[in-house]
């Protein structure tokens, strides 16, 4: 049954994958009315009416499309999410630092340098073996662990010769001694829904790079730091990353916008809907069942 | 909606693309495991997904 309060809603989105064909089943369900828009088909001039939504669910795979097409949305009176502020934030790694770091959220140390000169100084600094990630990008692409400073060197080589002004910044970030293992939480409208380890034989643990997904205990500590995470980036929907350091405490990796999450939902079998949650949560807007007693019960 | 198996436009092997397929949609060649974008559903047609650029990620 529809909602009479139900925003008239489109979802934005290039590629239907996993994610998007559940959130249209789950609009389907409550009989949600959606647009479907393809990204490739978006084009808005200055002076068009308004598009016919309240809101667009922005689920476009490429960090840059989604940016404009939020810009675009927002300024015609749409709610996007994720919004183009929380997209400038989340999708840059140095943003995401910065928006931690002012939130006194716990994350690693980090620099950003802006020739490679002073990434081999700055590397110096923090310390080998570093973490060097592009600003931009994601499933961990191009993140390597660099051991010394003839390899940053070499590498750092290789980013001089792209042809992006963005990929020849270099971020740099200690590397935590962490377990074969990472953890996921996905947070709903400010609510952490459940959390999930990440688990592989390299040390990147992103699911796109083959990394296995289980079920984890969504603790108070897990669920306030990702909490306060998504606000501070913005993120209305978003899949906080942290990493365990040797001593037990938890550091906040980044803050992804375009959350995937059929890993998590594969780890969780039905105990957790996560489409069905932005739904209610997201496009309805509803809070009711989803107090901390709740989580603490779907997280467990 | 046409859901008869499908030929992989990568190596002719057969894509089952079952009958809740939606435009857009990506799906996976069982045989030679190419990404394949659905571009049309009446009648179905699949192409192969685009590649992967810079800033696509989650």
């Amino acid at each position: 049954m529809v909602s009479s309060t139900a925003p008239r809603t489109a979802l934005l989105a290039s590629r239907t994958r996993f994610e998007e064909k559940r959130l249209l089943e789950a609009l389907d369900r409550r009989g949600i009315p959606c647009t479907a828009i393809d990204t490739r088909t978006v084009r808005h001039h200055l002076h068009d009416t308004p598009p016919p939504w309240d809101l667009v669910l922005n689920r476009e795979i490429s960090a840059t499309k989604a940016l404009y097409a939020a810009l675009t949305y927002e300024s015609a009176g749409v709610t996007v999410i994720n919004s183009a502020t929380a997209i400038e934030t989340c999708g840059d790694k140095w943003r995401t630092s910065l928006a931690l770091r002012a939130a006194g959220i716990p994350t690693p140390p980090a620099a950003l340098a802006l020739t490679a000169q002073a990434a081999e100084e700055a590397a110096e600094e923090i310390g080998y073996p570093v973490v060097l990630k592009p600003l931009v990008g994601s499933w961990g692409r191009r993140v390597a662990l660099i051991p010394d400073a003839a390899a940053l060197r070499t590498v750092l080589e290789y980013s001089e010769a792209l042809p992006s002004p963005l990929a020849k910044l270099a971020y740099l970030q200690r590397y935590v001694d962490k377990p074969d293992r990472d953890i996921r939480v996905i947070v709903v409208g400010g609510i952490p829904i459940g959390a999930m380890y990440r688990t592989s034989d390299g040390w990147r643990t992103n699911v796109a790079r083959g990394a296995t997904t289980t079920a984890c205990p969504l603790t108070d500590d897990l669920a306030k730091l990702a909490a306060t995470a998504a606000r501070e980036t913005g993120a209305d929907l978003a899949g906080v990353d942290l990493v365990e350091d040797a001593d037990g405490g938890l550091q906040v990796l980044e803050v992804n916008h375009g959350v995937e999450f059929k890993g998590f939902q594969e780890a969780h079998t039905d105990r957790i809907d996560v489409a069905e949650l932005i739904v209610e949560r997201l496009v309805l807007g509803a809070d009711r069942r989803m107090d901390r007693e709740t989580v603490r019960e779907v997280g467990a | 909606m046409t859901t008869a198996t499908q030929t992989c436009p990568e190596c002719d092997g057969p894509v089952d693309v079952g009958d809740t397929v939606r435009a857009s949609e990506v799906i996976e060649c069982p045989e030679c495991r190419s990404e394949l974008e659905v571009v049309a559903t009446e009648p179905l047609l699949l192409a192969l997904a685009p590649e992967v650029e810079e800033d696509w990620g989650e």
